[in-house]
Order: C-alpha cells, then sequence, then structure tokens
C-alpha cells in the first residue's frame, strides 16, 4: 500500500500508548458548567438567555452574529447563574453563561433529520451545521458551515477527512475512528453531499493503522481510506493535502483554493450527530493524558466542564506539574488556570510534569540548520528568528514569516532551545500592527 | 490547586524538545576526534600530548576572560572552546612550541569567536583563523615536520626514524616530485601535522557524526568529489606534474579540513543547494593552491576563504517556499 507524506517534518515521541487503548467515556457532569460565548474564529456570540432563565440541553444560550460565526448552546438543563466575563483557555477573560446543572437532563435538541444520505437536501445539511455551532474540532475552530459554502469560482473536487491526529499524546480522533466508525462515515458523506464531490479520502497515520483497516473494511470500496507516514505535521492540512493530492496551497491561499476541503475527524462525526439525531455540539471527546496525570483517559466531556474536574477524573495530577496544555504539546497552548473550560476547540488535555528544560533559557543560533530540514514549508527558520531578535519585521516579511504555520518542528529540533515560534509570532503580530498603521 | 495553579509555567508551544543540545553536539565532536588525537600521540610522541593540554586550557581560559569582560553568560559549558582548542593543534607541526600554541588559542578564541559575538557569530572557523595567525607569525615553525617515530613496515616499507625532520607527502610531491605511497598517506604514518595524517581514523570518527546528522554531508561530499575530479583531470593531461585524485584526497589537511573545519556548523551554509557551492568552492581551491599556487597545501586558506562567502551563498539559495512560485524578494 502506499504511504504518503511530505517534505520536512520531525518525528517527537509518540507517547500515544498512554491513553490510545482507553475507550472513551462519559466524563461526570459538574454541578456549574462555564460557557464561553467565544468557541470559534470570528464574530463572538451574543447572549440568547438572561439570568435565572431555565435552559434545557441543546438550548441556544448565543446567538450567532455575522457569517463566520456560530451558535453555542448549553450542555445541561439548568439554570443561568450569572453572565459575566471569566478566564477562557485563550489566556483572555470572555463573556460566558454559567450554567447551574439540575440534574434533570431535559433535551431541547433539533428535529433529526435522518441518515438516509440520498434524501437529504444540500442545503438543509448546511443549515444544519450552522444551527448545530459546528466548528472545525481539530483545534482550528473554523466554523465549519463556512468552510462547506466555498464561493462559485473554487470548485471542490475532494473532500479529505483528516484522521492523522500527528500531535503527540493526544487519541481522541483515533478513538472515535475506532468506536464510532460508521457515524465517522455518515458524517463524511453528509459533507460530502454538501460540497457536491464524489470523491472523499479518508487519510489515517501508520501508527493508527487499526483504524484505518476499519474505515478501510466499513467504506467496502466505495471510498478510499490512504495510509499516511507517521510524521508531524502531518496532520496539518497544507502537508496532508501535499502528501495525498499533491497540490500545494499557495501562500496566503486556503485549502479551497486548489479544491479540497479537510475536515476533522471529529467534526465529520459531530455533523452526522447534529443531522441524523439533531443533536448540537454540546460535548466533544477530550484525551486528558501526559505523564502528569495518574490514569490517562479519553473523555466525552460537555462543554463548559472545568479542566480540573477531568484531570480529577484521570486519577489528579502525579508530582509537581509543570504545564497544562489545552490541545498536543506541539501547538497547543499552555493553562493559566485549572478553573477554565472544556471548549469546542479542546482536543486534548495534557498534563506535563516539571521538567528543567521547561525553564531553560535559550543560546544563540549556532546554525545547524536543522531546523532548515525541519521545516515543512521550506522556510529558514533560523535566519528568521535572528531577523525577529533583530526586530526587523519587514525583512522577516520577506523571508517568508506569513507563510509559517507555526507547527513548531524547528523550535522541537533546535539545541540552542530558541523560541523560533514565539519569535515568529511576533514577527506576524508585529507585521499586521505596521500594516493597520498604513492603512490609515 | 490554588497552590498549583501558581506554578504552573506559561510558554509558547511547542512545549516538547528534543534532547539535542550544543554541548551535546560539540562533545559528540570531540569525542569522535579522539581516534586520530590518540593516533597523533601514537605517531609524534607525549610532546603533542602536551601541546593538546595548553591549548585546551588556553582556549577555555580565554573564553572565560572574554565572556567575563563582555558580561555574558558563560559558555564554558558548551564544549565549543574545547573544540576549537583540539581542533587547533590537530593542524599544527608536531614539534610546534608551546608559546606559538598559547598565541594561537589566545588568537582563535577572541579574534577567530569572540570578537564577532561569540559562539554562533564567527564567520571564520575559529581554530583556522589561529592557524592563519601562525603560520603568518612562525613561517618556520609551521612549515617545519618530523617523521613519524614509528614505522609500520607491512604499510610503507619505511624504517624506523626517531623525531627526524622531514617534508610532508604535498611538499615531496610538489618541490621534489616524489610521490608517497597511498597506504601510508590512509593511515597517516606519514610527515605531517600533528591530527590530520591519519585519513582512516579522522573518517572512522567522522561516520558518528554523519549518522547523528551534525555532519551536513553534503558539505564533505561536494569537496572531496571536486578535489577528485579536478585532480584527476590535471592527473590525466600532465601524470608527471600533477598527483592523482586519490593522492590529493589523503594527502595534507583535507581530511580534517573536510571532515571537521569545512562542516563547523557556525561557519558553514544553512542550505542543502549552499553546502554544495560551498564544497565545490572549497575543493577547487585546494586543487588550485596545491597545484598552482606557491605553497605545498591550501585546505585553511580554501575554507577561509569560502567561509567569507557564507552568508551570500545563504542568501542566494534559500529554497522555495511552499505554495509560492519561487523564493521571496
Amino acid at each position: 500500500m502506499n504511504i504518503f507524506t511530505f517534505r520536512g517534518g520531525v518525528h517527537p515521541p509518540e507517547e500515544k500508548e498512554l491513553c490510545k487503548d482507553a475507550l472513551i467515556r462519559e466524563a461526570e457532569v459538574p454541578e456549574t458548567l462555564i460557557v464561553p460565548l467565544v468557541q470559534h474564529i470570528g464574530a463572538p456570540c451574543e447572549p440568547a438567555v438572561t439570568q435565572g432563565d431555565s435552559v434545557k440541553a441543546g438550548q441556544v444560550v448565543g446567538k450567532a452574529r455575522g457569517f463566520v460565526s456560530v451558535p453555542v448552546h448549553a450542555p445541561v438543563s439548568g439554570k443561568v447563574k450569572r453572565i459575566e466575563k471569566v478566564i477562557h483557555p485563550l489566556g483572555q477573560k470572555v463573556l460566558s453563561v454559567i450554567i447551574q446543572n439540575e440534574g434533570e437532563n431535559d433535551t431541547a435538541y433539533m428535529e433529526p433529520m435522518g441518515s438516509d444520505i440520498e434524501s437529504l437536501d444540500p442545503k438543509n445539511i448546511l443549515g444544519r451545521v450552522l444551527d448545530g455551532g459546528i466548528v472545525g474540532l481539530g483545534g482550528a475552530t473554523f466554523p465549519a458551515h463556512v468552510k462547506l459554502s466555498p464561493p462559485k469560482e473554487k470548485p471542490i473536487d475532494t473532500l479529505i477527512i483528516n484522521g492523522c491526529e500527528c500531535e503527540p499524546y493526544l487519541a481522541a480522533d483515533y478513538r472515535l475512528m475506532l468506536e464510532r466508525t460508521e457515524d465517522l462515515i455518515l458524517g463524511a458523506r453528509m459533507i460530502g453531499k454538501v460540497l457536491g464531490v464524489e470523491k472523499i479520502i479518508f487519510a489515517v497515520e501508520t501508527n493508527k493503522q487499526d483504524a484505518a483497516t476499519l474505515i478501510g473494511d466499513a467504506l467496502n470500496g466505495n471510498r478510499e481510506c490512504v495510509l499516511t507516514r507517521t510524521k508531524y505535521p502531518q496532520g496539518a492540512e497544507k502537508m496532508l493535502i501535499k502528501a495525498v493530492l499533491d497540490r500545494e496551497v499557495p501562500s496566503g491561499g486556503l485549502p479551497m483554493d486548489v479544491g479540497v476541503v479537510v475536515s476533522n475527524v471529529g467534526t465529520a462525526v459531530a455533523v452526522c450527530e447534529a443531522v441524523r439525531d439533531g443533536k448540537p455540539l454540546i460535548e466533544r471527546v477530550v484525551s486528558v493524558t501526559g505523564k502528569g496525570v495518574k490514569t490517562p483517559a479519553n473523555f466525552m466531556a460537555k462543554i463548559g466542564t472545568p479542566i480540573h474536574a477531568l484531570i480529577e477524573q484521570a486519577g489528579g495530577t502525579d508530582g509537581q506539574t509543570g504545564k497544562v496544555i489545552m490541545g498536543g504539546p506541539m501547538m497547543g497552548i499552555a493553562q493559566s488556570s485549572m478553573d477554565v473550560p472544556v471548549i469546542k476547540g479542546m482536543s486534548g488535555l495534557v498534563v506535563l510534569p516539571l521538567q528543567p528544560y521547561m525553564m531553560q533559557e535559550y543560546g544563540p543560533c549556532i546554525k545547524c540548520s536543522f531546523c532548515v530540514q525541519a521545516c515543512p514549508t521550506s522556510l529558514l527558520p533560523s535566519t528568521l528568528s535572528i531577523i525577529a531578535e533583530a526586530q526587523k519585521w519587514k525583512l522577516a516579511e520577506k523571508y517568508g514569516v506569513n507563510d509559517c504555520i507555526e507547527c513548531g518542528s524547528c523550535a522541537y529540533v533546535c539545541p540552542s532551545k530558541r523560541p523560533i515560534v514565539q519569535l515568529v509570532k511576533t514577527a506576524k503580530q508585529k507585521l499586521r500592527e505596521i500594516k493597520a498603521r498604513e492603512k490609515k | 490547586m490554588d497552590k498549583e495553579k501558581s506554578k504552573l509555567i506559561l510558554s509558547t508551544s511547542p512545549h516538547i524538545k528534543s534532547d539535542e543540545s550544543v554541548s551535546k553536539i560539540m562533545l559528540s565532536v570531540i569525542i569522535t576526534l579522539l581516534p586520530a588525537a590518540a593516533f597523533s600521540v601514537f605517531l609524534f610522541g607525549s610532546y603533542v600530548l602536551l601541546l593538546y593540554a595548553v591549548s585546551v586550557a588556553t582556549c577555555l581560559l580565554s573564553e572565560y576572560l572574554v565572556v567575563r569582560l563582555r558580561k555574558r553568560p558563560y559558555t564554558l559549558n558548551d564544549y565549543s572552546a574545547v573544540l576549537t582548542g583540539v581542533l587547533l593543534v590537530m593542524v599544527l607541526p608536531p614539534r610546534f612550541p608551546v608559546y606559538g600554541v598559547i598565541l594561537g588559542g589566545v588568537v582563535s578564541i577572541v579574534i577567530g569567536k569572540q570578537i564577532f559575538g561569540g559562539l554562533g557569530y564567527n564567520i571564520f572557523n575559529p581554530a583556522l583563523v589561529g592557524r592563519a595567525f601562525l603560520a603568518a607569525t612562525y613561517p618556520v615553525f609551521i612549515s617545519s615536520y618530523i617523521a613519524p617515530n614509528i614505522s609500520l613496515p607491512m604499510l610503507t616499507g619505511a624504517e624506523a626514524v626517531d623525531a627526524l625532520s622531514t617534508a610532508t607527502p604535498l611538499a615531496l610531491m610538489k618541490f621534489d616530485g616524489i610521490s608517497t605511497p597511498l597506504g601510508s598517506l590512509f593511515f597517516g604514518t606519514i610527515g605531517g601535522s600533528i591530527g590530520a595524517t591519519s585519513a582512516f581514523f579522522l573518517i572512522l570518527g567522522s561516520i558518528y557524526l554523519f549518522v547523528k546528522k551534525y555532519i551536513k554531508w553534503r558539505t564533505p561530499a561536494s569537496i572531496f568529489i571536486t578535489v577528485f575530479v579536478l585532480s584527476q583531470i590535471l592527473h590525466f593531461i600532465n601524470p608527471d606534474r600533477f598527483p592523482s585524485g586519490l593522492f590529493q584526497l589523503f594527502a595534507g589537511g583535507l581530511m580534517i579540513g573536510g571532515l571537521y573545519m569545512a562542516t563547523d556548523m557556525v561557519t558553514s551554509p544553512l542550505t542543502k543547494k549552499g553546502c554544495i557551492i560551498f564544497g565545490a568552492g572549497i575543493g577547487a581551491l585546494v586543487v588550485l593552491i596545491r597545484n598552482f599556487g606557491g605553497l605545498p597545501e591550501g585546505v585553511m586558506y580554501a575554507i577561509l576563504f569560502m567561509n567569507a562567502w557564507v552568508p551570500l551563498i545563504n542568501r542566494g539559495t534559500r529554497p522555495r517556499i511552499f505554495g509560492t512560485g519561487a523564493q521571496h524578494e
């Protein structure tokens, strides 16, 4: 069988064995849930409830504002305790609906639309994707209905279902592929129907061969399931499209520019549930793993569950915790507080014990060029980091800083432990500021 | 939970790092040089052991003093000064005076490295800067070689000699037209710079560096191929005047220069294409100097000359960025 891959990349220790065999189990629903009104890229939601309102599970509590926005739903039934600004996994304080869980479990889902693909109208599926509050669940949280509404001049011919899960530690997508194979395929076909594409490719890394086999068998020859080499960042959209279809998303462009839509495994399952069962996105799989938790596990957790509750259900922390990361260790976001809630984009919580390297100071670039070999977009990360240190933002732009996908491969291999990604992010931010000033 | 909250570390991704480090790389290079260094003591006696010790100590002390003066964080534990000290001795003649080595060590570290801003910022290979300085300061010492004090008759057929002054195979070839058997050249039972004579031990050591990718393999490959091909062409034209490609490969400092000095990470190009250009430049210059220049050997000047071009080579060989038609700018 052909194994697809891309140029560059790195091989960090996979560490998947910590939780890859743990079945997805329902996380306990806490008494109080925090539902942020910003859980997607785009315009924040407008509160649709007020303090003291009774809500049912699945009821809209935050209305979408504008096209690039999706609604937020109550994950449980209960009472709206407060609507206030609360610390969010992305770092800042965000307006959130605090819901008191009253344990009644009343639901107010949408009308089920059934699972007969042939009779479903693409427009209705698309509407359901929006109403279900579905965003890209791989971590990017881009509203799914926007991705599924490409302009006419950008015809789509291929849908790739991304089951690479190339981040170390995480196994949420892997578990979904194993435990929800049929839902996954159904969801993928629904997305395909919206896009009007026949060609759906499931892409899975070689370290999840069993999942690939399972999907392949279930597809029964109707669709393709391909293997991609286990290499980080294989799951990055641009790298995946290059590997599977040998197409290059142009600089500054989107997958739709080369006729492709990439959807994460979790997104496809969520689409299936929203369409077939009328269930909006109110829960998701979260891998709670890392060497800093006692019993790594995969939870089906309600959005709004504080992360400390999940970590406690995974046996609590073990030893002194260094970092709690939302997402994987390569691109995830370090958390400042254990009180932040689970949000739609939280594919995992990786708890890492305190290690000396976390506090280590970085040294000068010794031009080893490890980063140059590792960069999947063929940049010169070492040079970019030096340019950014010298604060020559315009020069950084010439060296392609905006083409950086911030995968972190460079900083991972750097023997001088230079914070290359951080420097790149700073440069990008400064360039945005310069652009904004120039416009004025 | 509250207690833990205050202790969580916040920093940008990636949150995991590979176990590579500068000190690990430098130490690996030093360790792989040990076979050749040990062989040099065996060949030229315990005096060279003294030179190694003096050189390393001088380099460390110079580094320490400059770093103190510049009020910079200590960089002694990255082993780069040790490596410079070892390499400097390896490219000096076996009976070079101790005070000369001290001077060379100081120049290597202070002028070769720290003046540019320390490790990572220097343009020229520090050990070669030191050697170039010594070549200009002590022109007699730098060209006075002795024969090794052993003899391996099965390889050389020569008789045992003791600290006899001799000429290097390159000088013998250039000035007297005398060729040295390839076996002695390869194993290094010949006159020459302290650690540069044995191609065998240098190649042996460098294998580990190739495997670990601490050496950008394109650089030495490009050097050796260029030297071999150009020499072979010249040899074909006039075999009496120009030695063969194999002779040129194993004679003089080409092995230590190509494997350990041109490959110095800081002073060689970042890009794959750049390494090939850099290596080809060195190779061509070596052949030019050895065959048509006034000196019998040209590896040092070839590498230093090409070092100066590295920033330009890096600029000119930037790879095509993903999703763009051509390189930016």
